[in-house]
């Protein structure tokens, strides 16, 4: 007696969650299905997705949305309007240019932090981690002593003293983050390779005679990249705070670039009778940072459900 | 017993003991390394990247004579590992150079300033700790529910929030407007000469000294920059006591406290509590090693004279002396901290002691 199984329609609900995929598309599409399903459970999460889809389409639109120049100002007319003035939604700051338009295009240099820093951090932290967690022995005493030392910093006060000795600049000030930012990283990626250095897919990789550099590269790592992920993306928040903090001290974006940062630094002068040349900046930080902690939740507790609610 | 067994019983001990020394000499291993790299790294910041540190003090329009004298004088010549041992021995009997900006030795300037920040990070310490585990416990209580997530979302913005804009905003609302608060400083300037402080913290001091007015002038002053510390401290320490809870409160000695007809209120206050509290000290000590760095931006807002407002004072002036003085200390604080709550843990959790 065979049992006639009706073949779901492709791409419906039932042929993604099949437990028989019939091929590996299937499979994976299936699988980013239900990670979708729980992610998109979490209200909070989503609203976290929304805030960063928005910041990229403002960051990626900022010459069409933006309504004035973000770096020139009309100094005769426009100088510290109140929110709510006609054409300046957020008010003008001391040199008439107007706030909107000024954190709409600074959208693009917190972007720019957060994306290098990412780029620049994450893999130094998967290459330590990974290949400390797979070579042992000494290797991993060694790349482990030097990730201990740097997480033993304060990583605010290391950034300053780097960029005290590199100069201000935006540039400095990401490669100063980057350097704090990557030791979180190479842990979580040894931790994650330990736990599956002995297991059987790794001992028939190299039973098929594949070396060692490509069992980390095309075994290893892919499969610490989703914890790496969820703490990238946690991270990202810290990062954004950290660089405003640099841009603050005015050791991060220097004038007259529109850094959020450094746009309160500006601002802290006439906090008393123009509160808004600072407040509005902080704002945009908050709630960036916000969705960035809210995604970063919202992608753990879906990618990682053992840890759901902790 | 057999022969074989007991021989593997007297090995096992004999390994335990043995475990222990290496424990103790693995501790010592990490401290000594963490320590050495710590001082390598800050060596690096300020001898390596600079193009020229001799330039950077006598100016690049000095004759020739005069900027090799002065990097003779710095020990510039000497190959690098010298002058790294150089380094490492006046960092270890606490001689970080001259500071360009008070011409003070850079040691002198950090005991100054360091109680006033420690004071600082303990008040807000304590803030967090008083309200950051109440709220902990009541979150993973009452899990899922309206309070669960007001905590949640009330730690996710202090994750979230630049200190600085929220110590500015702070201050125009609560100093500026309410009159509420005293304003940036530690003391009104009345007091900041007939006051005579013996360890730096003017709080305990004022106590001792029995001068209530000095002490109710200094916590008018302490309170709001304390109270933004202590926020951050809040959001850490709340979502941990939170998990912690969450933990204890699915094993089984609460059911078997509950089976016994204890009160809710004891089962979670005196039991679950009480285990929880072991991995809790270690997060607030780790969250105080973190204020001592949040305080950087915050004493520069509440114009408080402490380490970190001297690290971004010399900052600004240029005075990598006192930079990298204030950053070995900040980091050996850290270190110290970490190595104490994790000794502490060790100590008072059972488990971790057989093994």
């Amino acid at each position: 007696m065979s049992v006639v199984e009706q073949t779901p329609k492709p791409y419906s609900r039932d042929w993604l969650l099949s437990d028989r995929p019939t091929s590996r598309q299937q499979a994976r599409l299936g699988r980013a299905y239900v990670i979708w399903r729980r992610f998109a459970e979490n209200r909070l999460a989503l609203l976290g997705l929304g805030i960063i889809i928005l910041l990229l389409l403002v960051a990626a639109f900022a010459d069409v949305l933006a309504p004035h120049n973000p770096v020139q100002g009309d100094l005769m007319n426009a100088r510290l309007l109140p929110p709510g003035s006609a054409g300046y939604w957020l008010g003008t700051d001391d040199q008439g240019r107007d706030i909107l338009s000024r954190l709409i295009h600074g959208s693009r240099l917190t972007l720019m932090v957060i994306v290098l820093v990412a780029v620049i951090a994450a893999p130094i932290g998967l290459i330590v981690g990974t290949v400390s967690g797979y070579a042992g022995g000494w290797i991993d005493a060694i790349l482990m002593r030097i990730t201990d030392i740097f997480l033993a910093f304060p990583k605010l006060v290391l950034a300053l003293a780097l960029v005290a000795a590199l100069g201000p600049g935006i540039e400095n000030a990401i490669l100063a983050i980057a350097v704090t930012s990557w030791p979180p990283y190479a842990r979580i990626a040894r931790a994650e390779t330990l736990t599956f250095r002995n297991s059987e897919f790794i001992s028939a990789v190299k039973l098929m005679g594949a070396s060692p550099f490509r069992i980390v590269l095309r075994h290893v790592m892919p499969l610490c990249l989703s914890s790496l992920i969820v703490r990238v993306t946690l991270d990202m928040a810290g990062i954004i705070l950290t660089a405003a903090g640099l841009g603050f001290l005015g050791l991060g974006a220097q004038p007259p670039l529109p850094e959020w940062g450094a746009m309160i630094a500006s601002g802290r002068r006439f906090i008393l009778d123009q509160w808004w040349v600072a407040a509005m900046p902080g704002f945009a930080i908050l709630i960036v940072s916000l969705g960035f902690n809210l995604l970063g939740d919202g992608l753990r507790d879906a990618l990682d459900p053992k840890e759901a609610g902790q | 017993m057999t022969l074989t067994d007991t021989t593997a019983a007297t090995r096992r001990k004999r390994s335990r003991s043995s475990s222990t020394g290496k424990a103790i000499f693995r501790f010592l291993v990490t401290v000594v390394t963490t320590f050495l790299g710590l001082l390598a790294v800050t060596f690096f910041i300020g001898r390596v990247i600079p193009i020229d540190p001799a330039l950077a003090i006598v100016g690049d329009r000095a004759p020739a004579h005069v900027v090799e004298r002065v990097r003779e004088q710095l020990g510039l010549n000497l190959p690098l590992y010298q002058q790294f041992y150089f380094y490492v021995r006046d960092a270890l009997t606490g001689n970080f150079g001259t500071s360009v900006l008070t011409t003070n030795p850079v040691m002198d300037d950090i005991r100054r300033v360091f109680p006033a920040t420690m004071e600082l990070a303990t008040i807000g310490t304590i803030f967090g700790a008083l309200f950051g585990i109440p709220l902990g416990v009541l979150a993973a209580v009452k899990r899922g529910s309206i309070a669960d997530q007001i905590v949640r979302v009330v730690g996710l913005i202090g994750y979230s929030v630049p200190i600085f804009w929220l110590g500015l905003l702070s201050l125009v609302l609560f100093y500026a407007k309410l009159r509420w608060v005293a304003y940036p400083g530690r003391l009104d300037i009345v007091y900041e000469y007939t006051f005579t402080p013996i360890t730096g913290f003017f709080l305990f001091d004022s106590l001792v000294q029995g001068q209530w007015d000095v002490f109710w002038d200094a916590f008018r002053h302490i309170i709001l920059p304390g109270a933004l510390l202590g926020y951050f401290s809040l959001a850490y320490i709340s979502r941990m006591t939170r998990s912690f809870m969450l933990n204890e409160l699915q094993q089984e000695y609460i059911v078997a406290a509950r089976a016994k007809g204890l009160s809710e209120t004891r089962i979670i206050w005196f039991h679950a509590l009480r285990n929880a509290g072991v991995p809790l000290i270690t997060v607030i000590a780790l969250s105080y090693a973190g204020l001592l760095e949040g305080s950087v931006l915050t004493e520069t807002i509440f114009s408080w004279p402490g380490l970190g407002l001297y690290i971004t004072n010399s900052l600004q002036n240029a005075d990598m002396n006192a930079v990298l003085g204030g950053t070995i200390i900040v980091g050996s604080v850290f270190i110290a901290i970490n190595l104490l709550s994790d000794l502490l843990y060790r100590t008072l959790d059972p488990r971790t002691r057989s093994r």
